[in-house]
């Protein structure tokens, strides 16, 4: 960077265990979530904001989620999308059941619900450790996928399988959904990217402060080294599950703003293994145990097939190029980057991120 | 309880596990010598069946397909070995775990793209009709039906099993696979070419891979559904131990059996159809509260 740690001194304990020590760091974060709320709400177009900026956001908070149980705690999980099934499902009934449930205490409470659900399939992490746990979160993906469809009673019995979620669900305060302004803000694609945006923000800040609080520090500890973490002292079992809660926790929320923010409609099927695994690569390609790698690997998995697409369309003309061609050249494509990419940077962009800095901070000096 | 009933639900359990346990020999094969959590060998199976299916199709003879498509798999095996594997040496078993992913991502694209997504059926010339065991044999009384096809695949997976015990104890090869499945740093230090046993075993994963993938071609079909096996293989390898052979058997068993005696007796009153894929993995969680390494796999020491 163009401005270093050198010759700035702090006079307190405080301002020096802050989340950014340096000042031009509080500066650029303070106009960046700033330039979020007001510029990109005021300019950008509705295709970017449903298509683009929302998924991104939501599949990073789950990424983040991911990143907690994986990247900052060691356990390996194949069940995120089981377990914002469970989170959109959650905030579907709660909003559908109870009249004075509103969005944000739905969102809240479908993250607790599929914290729970998250402790009961991380328990057996107490017993199995590394590839053997991963059968674990795998029956809580399958146990999702089933559950869903063996009761209707959660899908509100519609014979399709989908719901559409109603606009008189879209409540931030009770017997508020009917008014003209609600209504308009929750149609809008401006509407749903702040919300998105607030609750992503929130979590962000949380999870910044959860990582280097006494908890994090557990995770990481265990990560490195359960049994040596168990002789010095840290409670593993309670670190662990802590792990799984907050790690599901995320996961809920991101499952319940995919269906009220994003897709606006309820489906179990979107939550298939396919899409766990799409956020283990986000997890993997952003940098295990670093939360600006979760929304870069975020970016990065959900932007590439878009952008081959796009150039595909726009070299050969829309249309022209059989789907089924486009669809496998990008798997192709993004199999062959996810190895060299591995190869090449086995801490994914956080770490890319982290050694440009590196650069950009001794440059001209040193290479 | 109808007994007669039972013994033929689990007998067609168990014969199914046998399909699984196919799947799961590859991955213990891979895991074994480099400890390498394989993800694509359910793409193997699909791009080697695919492979041959394709050929059969073109009017290529049965066995001429068959030596070219085995012939693909070996130098699959090689390539993958040179590309992915051999780079990520020593890298953290995650990466390696996500690298065959996205190797999974690169076959899956590779082999729809050479050939096509579409569903081909693939006759192996086994009959699938059932075979009535109280006419076979009387004197055992036993009145259960037991598919052709399901025990044709179990002795070709006993052949398979028998052959590779015997490659794995009397070939100099299956020797030098033991040693480094025991001590990577060991084998190296007496001098086995460890990136050449390495090779080797990709490519006798592919081989396994084609016989299990015409297998459970004939069976569902080949198409992008024969993915799923590998969902099937993973239960399996971990009730087993992921670095036991003999472990993969006995998974296989225990998965087919549960499976089908659940689908039968305990789906319907806890809601339907369809629980075959959680009830596998719930079982495999079971026995690994009992044994966190599964059945036969090697207990880990763990020092500070």
């Amino acid at each position: 960077m163009f401005y270093r740690e050198a010759g700035k001194l702090v006079g307190s304990f405080g301002k020096d265990r802050r989340m950014l020590p340096l000042l031009e760091d509080r500066w650029l974060a303070v106009l960046f979530v700033a330039f979020m709320y007001f510029v990109v709400t005021a300019l950008a177009s509705d295709y970017m904001f449903t298509a683009i900026l929302i998924p991104i956001m939501v599949l990073g908070v789950a990424t983040l989620g991911l990143n907690i149980a994986v990247g900052y705690t060691g356990q390996l999980s194949l069940g995120t999308a089981g377990f914002m099934c469970f989170g959109a499902f959650s905030a579907f009934n709660l909003i559908l059941r109870i009249d004075w449930m509103t969005i944000p205490l739905a969102f809240f409470l479908s993250g607790m619900i599929a914290g729970g659900v998250g402790i009961i399939f991380g328990l057996p992490s107490l017993r199995i450790k590394g590839f053997y746990l991963i059968v674990s979160t795998l029956a809580a993906q399958f146990f999702a996928e089933w559950v869903f469809n063996a009761y209707p009673w959660f899908l509100n019995y519609t014979s399709s399988g989908v719901v559409s979620l109603p606009m008189h669900h879209y409540r931030v305060f009770p017997g508020q959904e009917n008014t003209p302004f609600n209504a308009a803000f929750w149609h809008s694609s401006q509407g749903r990217y702040l919300v998105t945006l607030t609750v992503t923000i929130l979590l962000v800040l949380a999870c910044k402060n959860l990582v280097r609080s006494n908890t994090g520090r557990n995770w990481m500890a265990v990560r490195d080294m359960d049994i040596a973490a168990k002789v010095i002292g840290i409670p593993v079992a309670k670190t662990k599950l802590m792990a799984f809660f907050i790690s599901t926790f995320y996961c809920g929320v991101a499952g319940a703003m995919y269906c009220y923010c994003y897709i606006g409609n309820l489906d179990f099927m979107i939550f298939n293994l396919r899409r766990s695994f799409l956020v283990m690569f986000m997890v993997i390609v952003g940098g295990l145990g670093s939360i600006l790698g979760s929304f870069l690997g975020a970016i990065f998995v959900y932007a590439w097939p878009i952008v081959i697409t796009r150039g595909s369309d726009f070299i050969f003309g829309g249309g022209a190029i059989d789907t089924a061609f486009i669809e496998n050249n990008s798997k192709i494509v993004v199999g062959t980057i996810i190895i060299v990419l591995l190869i090449r940077e086995p801490g994914g962009f956080a770490a890319l991120w982290a050694s440009s800095k590196q650069k950009l901070r001794v440059w001209p000096f040193a290479q | 309880m109808d007994y007669a009933f039972f013994i033929e639900v689990l007998v067609g359990g168990l014969l199914s596990g046998i399909m699984y346990s196919l799947v799961a020999i590859g991955f213990v094969l891979i895991y074994k010598s480099s400890g390498v959590f394989n993800f694509a060998q359910g793409t193997m199976l699909l791009l080697a069946a695919l492979t041959f299916v394709s050929l059969t199709e073109r009017m290529v003879n049965f066995w001429v397909a068959f030596a070219i498509t085995l012939m693909i798999m070996v130098v699959l095996g090689i390539i993958i070995e040179r590309t992915v594997m051999r780079p990520l040496a020593n890298q953290s078993l995650l990466s390696l775990f996500m690298a065959t992913v996205g190797l999974n991502y690169f076959l899956e694209g590779l082999a729809q793209g050479v050939w096509d997504s579409a569903v081909h059926g693939v006759n192996l010339g086994i009959s699938n009709d059932p075979i009535f065991l109280i006419d076979k044999f009387p004197e055992m009384g036993l009145d259960i039906i037991v598919s052709y096809f399901d025990m044709a695949a179990a002795g070709i997976a006993g052949l398979m099993i028998l052959g590779l015990s015997l490659f794995f104890t009397f070939t100099r090869t299956g020797l030098s696979l033991r040693a480094v499945s025991d001590d990577h740093l060991a084998a190296m230090a007496v001098g086995i070419p460890l990136s050449r046993i390495w090779a080797i075993v990709w490519a006798v994963t592919g081989v396994i891979c084609l016989i299990a993938g015409l297998l459970w071609g004939d069976r569902v079909s080949v198409s992008f559904t024969l993915t799923s096996a590998v969902l099937k293989g993973l239960p399996v390898i971990l009730i087993g131990g992921l670095t036991s052979i003999p472990g993969a058997i006995v998974g296989g068993l225990i998965i087919g059996a549960s499976e089908k005696l659940g689908e039968i007796y305990v789906a319907e009153w806890i809601g339907g159809q369809g629980i075959e894929h959680w009830w596998a993995y719930t079982t495999a969680l079971l026995f690994l509260m009992v044994r966190p390494t599964g059945i036969f796999g090697e207990k880990e020491i763990e020092r500070v």
